[in-house]
């Protein structure tokens, strides 16, 4: 209490010298009075009354200084003799520091994650208040423009909302050509955020006057400064985006990189521009789901009455408009992770990898602890010998408590500063070059924070474990009986508790990694639907050369003629998106006479692509029956689709669906003439889903996926594609990669589980082996002299063996055991990451046990060698 | 002697624990005043003493020191070991 007491005061210096200068005067005063009623005059008593004080700054400065004399120098003296009682044994401060440089390293790298991602507010001038609404169901956050407008007008609990939408485009700027990521905003957007530009100037809400009425663009500052030499001459010059002129009218200030945390635009755009000719439809249809919305609460406005009332709106809406609004509803979500499609997956995989981490320490705590118990018994002669010349047994505990949170603290600052190096690395990385993804997780003062009550905790967590020893220790007994004590032969101690948790944490974390990395490895072989190896992609927008999406067909029949007369190419075909891409939409499906188009009435929401004939050949997925298209599938022949087969079974039961028709919002009547096999569209995780594919003249679409199946390398391939498509249209930006290069975006949550699962189990073992060796090599260093007596008696060494180690073996194994079981119920909780991840898989299970086993065996190795080489006549002979 | 006045008088101001000592000891211990403070901001400090700000008789504002539990326990432990030394210094004046 008093220790904390001087620390409060030493921050409030002032304040307590205040307090003794008033208690001072008073004293003056009271002296005063005495000496006046005893019949001195006035200046004679005042007089009196100072010389009899002293000195009073003299007064003062002492009583201050005991509180620093106190705490400073107790904390000075108790810190020196804690480094030099761990110079002293380097062995175990080594050991130590490296155990919880990875500990607390590992937390404060997930907690730096954490917080950029989740924790942080945007990063923007005004960041209070701001939430994106999005729609109820989770994975479905968009909402549509004319929503968005009616939301605006009608709540009252905003003081202002916000569209925006993610696009692609080419941008020229004299001779050179850029693929750009940009956003397209509602004229308040900067306004509302509070964003003032570096140069120029940014648009506002006079701007817009109805589509493409406002021509242009304000860049990002690291586009500018990357793309246009950071040349504040630009403002005011003219661009080209898709080959429509815009005018550069300002440059976005150093730190605005958007309104998502991950993803950086190039450039803004207000909303209500095309640079698409038919890239406004959006506008004005209300069923059409693909814009953002950001809004800022009034102050004193809660997050729950702005959800009612915006809900309220909503309501009003789906009676206004049943057929596009029908089930029009919002929620309120943390703003930055793309409304919150990544807001649900990042929250819990990154919260599960803290817990995980948490545990790493965790663990690496309870080893320390078991080694400290250890060496404080080590040292119990000491300890004894300082309570009996008089040093109190808190003094004593204080000086152990020093020792640990003097590596905690040193081994925190350590572990930040390597941490602080990874995360530099992290924040440089761009994991996906054809998207503007940054993951910038630079730590903060939170995560120092974070580090240092970390390093205090942990620190303080290890160095209590030996309170029990100390207050135990009978000082008289000890020096008698020498150091071993009555500490070994307990049956189950303290400390064996530590390592059995110790291990079962663990375990726990290696179950975890294997089931990740077994799910990891089960998905890169998982049926998707198509066959990724050896096709190359060849992506580009059809818009970005100019061209609209009802001129695009011709173009791309061009492209699949003469890219497909390529030697070696074996088939070629074209898809808008591909399946596990990062587009694709989906619609809804009616039955056959349907006249009501609301939601409610419709069967299910399919995903739908627009195929060229021979594209299911190249991207290798299997038509079950019927045919495939033709060229003659075109504008002027019936609408035709081929559905999947889940489609089939959801909408038509067993009966065949070939032949069979259906509809859509746009009241045609579709026949299905082939069934696909079934696929993975979105997530390696979905469950299954109804797909059809149109044909490319039916549905005209500009985007453009070139899918060459061939049995060249890509790196002979690209060339000559390059070559060839560029004689059809040199503008046209193309990236190219392969099939299996391109699931990079899918795969990416499961390959960021598994790798730092994998980390997480790799220190976890680590830690394992040096507990249960610690405790191994201990226990026989204890019972060297008892084994020697027994070896002199005859005793077998399978029989030294058994007593040596049987009581680590017997930790080793139940806390597996316990840890497997731990494992398999947090192995649900992966299941929702990464694909198929299930620890009732045989081989996991085996993975694990070995793993244990060869862990458990190296551990013991060293100490089993050491009590079988006891020879017992030098033993004695020592003695 | 702080702590037994404080033990006898129950709260008392600074200048009171002064005047009480000055009386005890019939003016033989008659320290600089002021000397008092130090010494008792380091007792409070170490949670012997509580101290209150109070208005006096004279109505004057003064801060009130009362002996604490810990404090209590100081005394005993001062008085016992201050009669030991006493017992000692007796023995030793008896041999010589």
């Amino acid at each position: 209490m008093s220790i904390l007491r001087r620390i409060i005061n030493s921050f409030h210096r002032s304040r307590v010298e205040q307090e003794i200068d008033r208690e001072l005067r008073s004293h003056v005063e009271m002296r005063i009075a005495d000496n006046l009623a005893a019949g001195m005059s006035t200046e004679e008593a005042r007089r009196d009354a100072l010389i009899r004080l002293g000195n009073r700054t003299v007064i003062r400065e002492r009583a201050t200084a005991a509180d620093a004399e106190l705490i400073f120098d107790t904390l000075l003296r108790e810190t020196r003799h804690a480094a030099r009682q761990l110079r002293r044994s380097p062995t175990f401060t080594t050991s130590a520091l490296i155990t919880l440089i990875l500990g607390i390293g590992s937390n404060v790298i997930v907690f730096s994650v954490l917080n950029a991602l989740i924790l942080r507010p945007l990063d923007v001038p005004k960041p209070a208040g701001l939430y994106n609404v999005v729609h109820k169901s989770h994975g479905y956050d968009n909402q549509s423009y004319p929503d968005y407008l009616d939301f605006q007008r009608e709540n009252a609990t905003f003081s202002d909302m916000a569209a925006y939408r993610l696009q692609g485009a080419g941008l020229t700027a004299g001779d050179a050509a850029y693929k750009c990521w940009y956003y397209r905003v509602s004229g308040n957007y900067f306004d509302m955020l509070g964003v003032q530009p570096a140069h120029g100037r940014v648009f506002h809400p006079s701007d817009e006057h109805g589509p493409n009425s406002a021509p242009f663009i304000v860049l990002s500052y690291g586009f500018w400064a990357s793309h246009f030499d950071a040349d504040p001459r630009v403002v005011g010059t003219a661009v080209h985006v898709n080959k429509h002129p815009f005018t550069v009218i300002g440059i976005a200030p150093i730190g605005f990189h958007g309104t998502d945390v991950f993803i950086w635009p190039d450039f803004w755009m207000p909303i209500v521009d095309s640079p698409d000719d038919e890239g406004n439809g959006f506008l004005t249809n209300r069923g059409m789901h693909n814009i953002w919305i950001l809004g800022k609460l009034k102050p004193d406005v809660s997050p729950q009455q702005a959800t009612d009332n915006l809900n309220t709106v909503a309501r009003e809406l789906a009676r206004r408009y049943p057929t596009t609004d029908d089930e029009l509803n919002a929620r309120l979500a943390k703003p930055g992770l793309m409304g919150d499609m990544f807001g649900g997956p990042a929250r819990s995989f990154l919260a599960g990898v803290m817990v995980l981490a948490f545990l790493v320490l965790l663990a690496a705590c309870a080893n320390l602890a078991s080694l400290f118990a250890a060496r404080t018994a080590d040292r119990s002669r000491e300890l004894a010998i300082r309570l009996a010349i008089g040093s109190s047994r808190w003094h004593v505990l204080r000086q152990l408590l020093t020792e640990a949170v003097v590596i905690s603290v040193l081994a925190g600052v350590l572990g930040t500063i390597f941490s602080s190096a990874l995360l530099g690395a992290l924040t440089r990385w761009q994991p996906f070059p054809e998207f503007p993804v940054h993951v910038a997780v630079s730590p903060d003062a939170k995560v120092y924070f974070v580090a240092l009550l970390l390093s205090l905790g942990s620190g303080i967590l290890w160095g209590l474990v030996p309170v029990r020893q100390v207050w135990a220790t009978d000082s008289a007994q000890v020096i008698k009986t020498g150091a071993a004590g009555a500490m070994v032969f307990r049956r189950f101690s303290f400390r064996d508790l530590l390592l059995g948790v110790q291990i079962a944490l663990c375990t726990l974390l290696v179950t975890s990694s294997f089931v990740a990395l077994r799910g990891m490895q089960r998905s890169l072989h998982a049926p998707l639907g198509f066959q990724p190896q050896g096709v190359l992609l060849a992506q580009t927008d059809l818009h970005m050369g100019g061209h609209t999406d009802s001129s695009s067909t011709v173009l791309q029949k061009r492209m699949l003629q003469e890219a497909g007369a390529i030697p070696g190419v074996t088939a070629i075909g074209i898809i808008n998106e591909t399946p596990l891409g990062t587009g694709g939409s989906s619609t809804l499906v009616y039955r056959l006479g349907t006249t009501d188009f609301r939601t409610s009435n419709s069967v299910f929401g399919a995903k739908y692509f627009s195929i060229s004939p021979a594209y299911l050949d190249a991207a290798g997925t299997h038509l079950l029956t019927g045919r495939d298209f033709t060229w003659h599938d075109d504008a002027n022949a019936p609408k035709v689709v081929i559905v999947n087969e889940t489609f089939a079974r959801e909408m038509f039961g067993k009966t065949s669906a070939l032949g069979l028709r259906f509809t859509m919002a746009d009241k045609a009547s579709y026949e299905i003439v082939g069934v696909a096999e079934n696929g993975k569209y979105d997530s390696l995780t979905e469950s299954p889903w109804a797909a059809m594919f149109f044909p490319l003249e039916q549905n005209p679409d500009s985007d453009t996926s070139l899918v060459v199946r061939s049995q060249l390398p890509a790196g002979e391939l690209v060339p000559e594609l390059t070559q060839v498509l560029a004689r059809i249209d040199p503008s046209l930006p193309f990236t190219f990669h392969t099939w299996p290069d391109g699931l990079a975006f899918v795969l990416f949550p499961a390959r960021a589980a598994t790798g730092s699962l994998g980390v997480m189990g790799f220190l976890a073992a680590m830690l394992a082996v040096t507990g249960v060796f610690g405790m191994a090599m201990y226990s026989v260093s204890k019972r060297i002299k008892e084994f020697g007596i027994r070896v002199a008696l005859g005793a077998q060494p399978l029989q030294l063996m058994h007593s040596a180690l049987s009581r680590p073996l017997i930790l080793l194994l139940s806390g597996s055991l316990a840890g497997l079981l731990l494992g398999a119920i947090a192995s649900q909780l992966l299941g929702q990451i990464v694909y198929q991840a299930t620890p009732r898989d045989p081989l996991v299970f085996a993975a694990v046990m070995i793993t244990m086993t060869v862990l458990g065996f190296v551990a013991v190795c060293i100490p089993a060698q050491r009590a079988l080489r006891i020879h017992p006549a030098r033993l004695l002979r020592e003695e | 002697m702080v702590l037994k006045t404080l033990s006898h008088l129950g709260d008392l101001h600074g200048y009171g624990i002064v005047l009480h000592i000055q009386k005890a000891s019939d003016e033989l211990l008659s320290v600089e005043e002021g000397s008092l403070y130090p010494a008792l901001h380091r007792m409070e400090q170490s949670g012997w003493i509580r101290s209150e700000w109070k208005v006096t008789e004279t109505n004057r504002e003064a801060k009130y020191y009362r002996l604490t539990a810990a404090g209590q326990k100081e005394l005993l432990k001062a008085e016992k070991s201050f009669e030991q030394l006493v017992k000692g210094v007796r023995a030793v004046l008896r041999y010589a």
